[in-house]
């Protein structure tokens, strides 16, 4: 019981932390050290976010060292701009000024999106887009209602039309005998197939959602290759201090 | 001509030294010969850790420093530039937002530790009051570097607490557009915080610790049983429960520097947002002065005083809500300078004192980590109830001290230290 009351508080932290925007959110867990699937995003990222989102904090050289990508490749599959080299940062070349007057709002930099929103949200987004005539691109996001943003993904992912709200309690509704959810999915239908499959669109999603989460901190790799040494120092150096301590007090009586 | 009696060496270098400057004889005053009780319990490393904090701080701020840049248009780019590309950027920041977590969590406890043994009392109430002004530059120096990052929560964190100012009546306005030296939140706040952040009040913050612990040397460390070990002197005129602060406590510090340096490298290497208690998720993204995020909080560490500016949703006779909040919020700070003399109880520590100080301490704990929650959630009508409800324990417990703690019946208190 305590254990379940702790693992609760734990899990309802982050969730009281993050108050998400409207909206519900797939989980999605990412995994930095499945380069496949980080390579895999790096190269939807480039391809498909890149005309407009830049990731201005992170460079074209940092991601090839971190995710072991030869600079040869990244210089012919990655660098699309010849103004732009391979120690420079992923910027775009879209002016702000023509974003504002094309799209209604400047697209934001995506270096720090999943540490802002998390990745569930980045995730569940690229997931969320239907139908819905009368809106400029075509299309509304269930994550992210009256989007500016056009389904660029749509060739891979196809078109959906929404069968009920997804955010609706009825649909969240979490069942009491099984405690299940009832799969807020199950609102999408799909009127034209993509080029991709349904689960192989949910696999790039994710790889291009964890390629973000890299881009958010790269640091990670160094903090997980550094923390256990120092942690192991501070361990041994606490049992030689408390020794010593020992070693002092005996003569102190109480 | 200094005092002829001064310790000095025999001979040598040191002796040459001594001749010229009181080495030895700080040496001795400090450390060596300065006697502190035998018993101290755990909460009496939290001294040493707001030190050990202290420097950290310092040191991992002078590297910050030297890639930051102090202006609107490249403050958050040189973060991202810390974080990426300078050499072991990120562990100096991440140590440094711990950091300033961590000085709060040892200080909070520190402070605590102080109403538990009523180590405020005579004769340690300007240990007590240098202490609650350290407090308070260091909320002002957390505040001020919070700012810096220039991100959303950043600059409208800034926004709500500078526009605290304007809630005073007459010269409120005036004087908010002079702190912040423009009409709203610019990059000259930002440059002025800056220089506040790095130079002022960490000059104000060492003064204040010099002067805290120049005062605690003089009349000695309080301990658990709250009582003056000065008045059992053996006949070397030495406390018989006293024992040198070096070796026997600069020994045992260090095994609490080791305990608090693994939990406090765990935070830096793998929770170092903390679930956005440390670092807020909306600071990830830049200042926007057109964008207001949804909620916003303060940092963990001044949520209860947030919560208590938020509970005033009343006004009284010509005074505003929002400034009697403003006022509140001053006085749940100001009242604990005043604490000594708001301690009537014949006895010092908690162990002896009767059963409504500690069900009153008790009290005031949960109404400081309750309304400490509450600051951090959005408002509701419920937990604004709420908050009215602790905000009135948390003064309660000061207002009723003077008369709980004389009416009570405290226990006996022993002639030596106890274990």
């Amino acid at each position: 019981m305590k254990k379940q009351l702790l693992a609760l508080i734990i899990a309802l932290v982050p969730a009281l932390a993050m108050a998400a925007p409207a909206g519900r959110l797939d989980p999605m867990q990412p995994d930095i050290y499945n380069f496949e699937s980080l390579h895999n995003g790096a190269r939807l990222f480039v391809n498909y976010c890149m005309g407009c989102h830049s990731a201005e904090h992170q460079r074209f050289s940092r991601t090839a060292e971190d995710l072991g990508i030869p600079q040869e490749v990244i210089e012919e599959n990655l660098i699309l701009s010849p103004q732009q080299a391979y120690n420079d940062q992923m910027r775009i070349a879209m002016a702000p000024e023509d974003a504002e007057a094309w799209f209604g709002t400047v697209p934001p930099d995506l270096s720090l999106i999943t540490r802002l929103h998390g990745p569930s949200y980045v995730y569940s987004l690229l997931r969320g887009y239907y139908l819905e005539e009368g809106r400029a691109f075509g299309v509304n996001n269930s994550v992210f209602a009256d989007i500016g943003m056009p389904h660029v993904l749509i060739d891979l992912q196809g078109e959906y039309e929404l069968v009920c709200d997804p955010n609706s309690t009825e649909v969240r509704t979490i069942d009491p005998l099984k405690g299940t959810v009832a799969n807020p999915r199950d609102c999408f239908r799909q009127v034209r197939a993509g080029s991709l499959s349904p689960a192989e669109y949910d696999q790039a999603v994710y790889d291009l959602t964890n390629f973000l989460v890299y881009v958010g901190e790269p640091s990670k790799y160094q903090s997980d290759r550094l923390g256990p040494k120092v942690l192991l120092f501070i361990f041994v150096f606490f049992i030689f201090s408390y020794l010593l301590k020992k070693e002092y007090w005996r003569d102190i009586k109480h | 001509m200094g005092n002829p009696n001064r310790a000095k060496a025999e001979k040598g270098l040191m002796r040459w030294i001594d001749d010229r400057f009181p080495a030895t004889q700080l040496w001795e005053d400090h450390l060596s010969k300065y006697y502190a009780p035998k018993n101290f319990n755990f909460w009496y490393f939290f001294g040493s850790l707001a030190l050990l904090m202290l420097v950290n701080q310092i040191l991992t701020g002078i590297w910050l420093t030297m890639s930051y840049n102090p202006s609107a248009e490249g403050a958050f780019a040189s973060m991202e530039y810390i974080m990426r590309d300078v050499e072991y950027g990120w562990l100096i920041r991440y140590m440094h937002t711990t950091g300033a977590s961590g000085f709060f969590v040892v200080v909070y406890l520190h402070m605590l530790r102080g109403m538990l043994y009523g180590s405020y009392r005579k004769p340690r109430e300007l240990i007590w009051i240098f202490g609650m002004a350290i407090y308070l530059v260091l909320m002002a120096e957390a505040f001020m570097g919070y700012m810096l990052p220039w991100g959303q929560m950043s600059y409208w964190g800034a926004q709500v607490i500078i526009g605290l100012f304007s809630a005073i009546p007459v010269i409120g306005p005036d004087l908010a557009q002079w702190v912040r030296g423009d009409y709203l939140i610019s990059g000259i706040t930002l440059n002025r915080f800056f220089a506040l952040h790095v130079v002022a009040l960490p000059i104000v913050l060492l003064g204040l610790v010099v002067l805290h612990i120049i005062a605690l040397h003089e009349v000695g460390s309080n301990n658990p049983d709250g009582i003056e070990i000065k008045d059992n002197l053996d006949e070397n005129g030495v406390p018989k429960d006293g024992i040198p602060f070096h070796p026997y406590y600069t020994v045992k510090d260090i095994v609490g520097v080791a305990v608090f340096l693994f939990v406090f490298s765990i935070v830096v290497f793998y929770f170092p947002e903390m679930g956005g208690f440390f670092i807020e998720h909306p600071n990830f993204e830049p200042a926007n002065p057109l964008k207001t995020p949804d909620h916003i909080a303060p940092v963990w560490y001044f949520t209860p005083f947030y919560a208590i500016l938020r509970a005033i949703t009343f006004s009284i006779g010509p005074l505003e809500a929002q400034f009697l909040g403003v006022v509140f919020m001053g006085a749940a700070i100001a009242v604990l300078f005043v604490l000594p003399w708001l301690d009537r109880s014949p006895v010092k520590s908690i162990r002896y004192k009767g059963w409504m100080s500690k069900v009153a301490l008790f009290l005031f704990c949960v109404s400081f980590v309750v309304l400490g929650v509450l600051g951090a959630l959005p408002g509701t009508e419920l937990r604004t109830t709420l908050s009215q409800i602790f905000t009135a324990i948390y003064f309660l417990y000061f207002i009723l001290m003077p008369f709980y703690t004389r009416i009570e019946k405290c226990k006996p208190v022993p002639e030596r230290v106890t274990g």
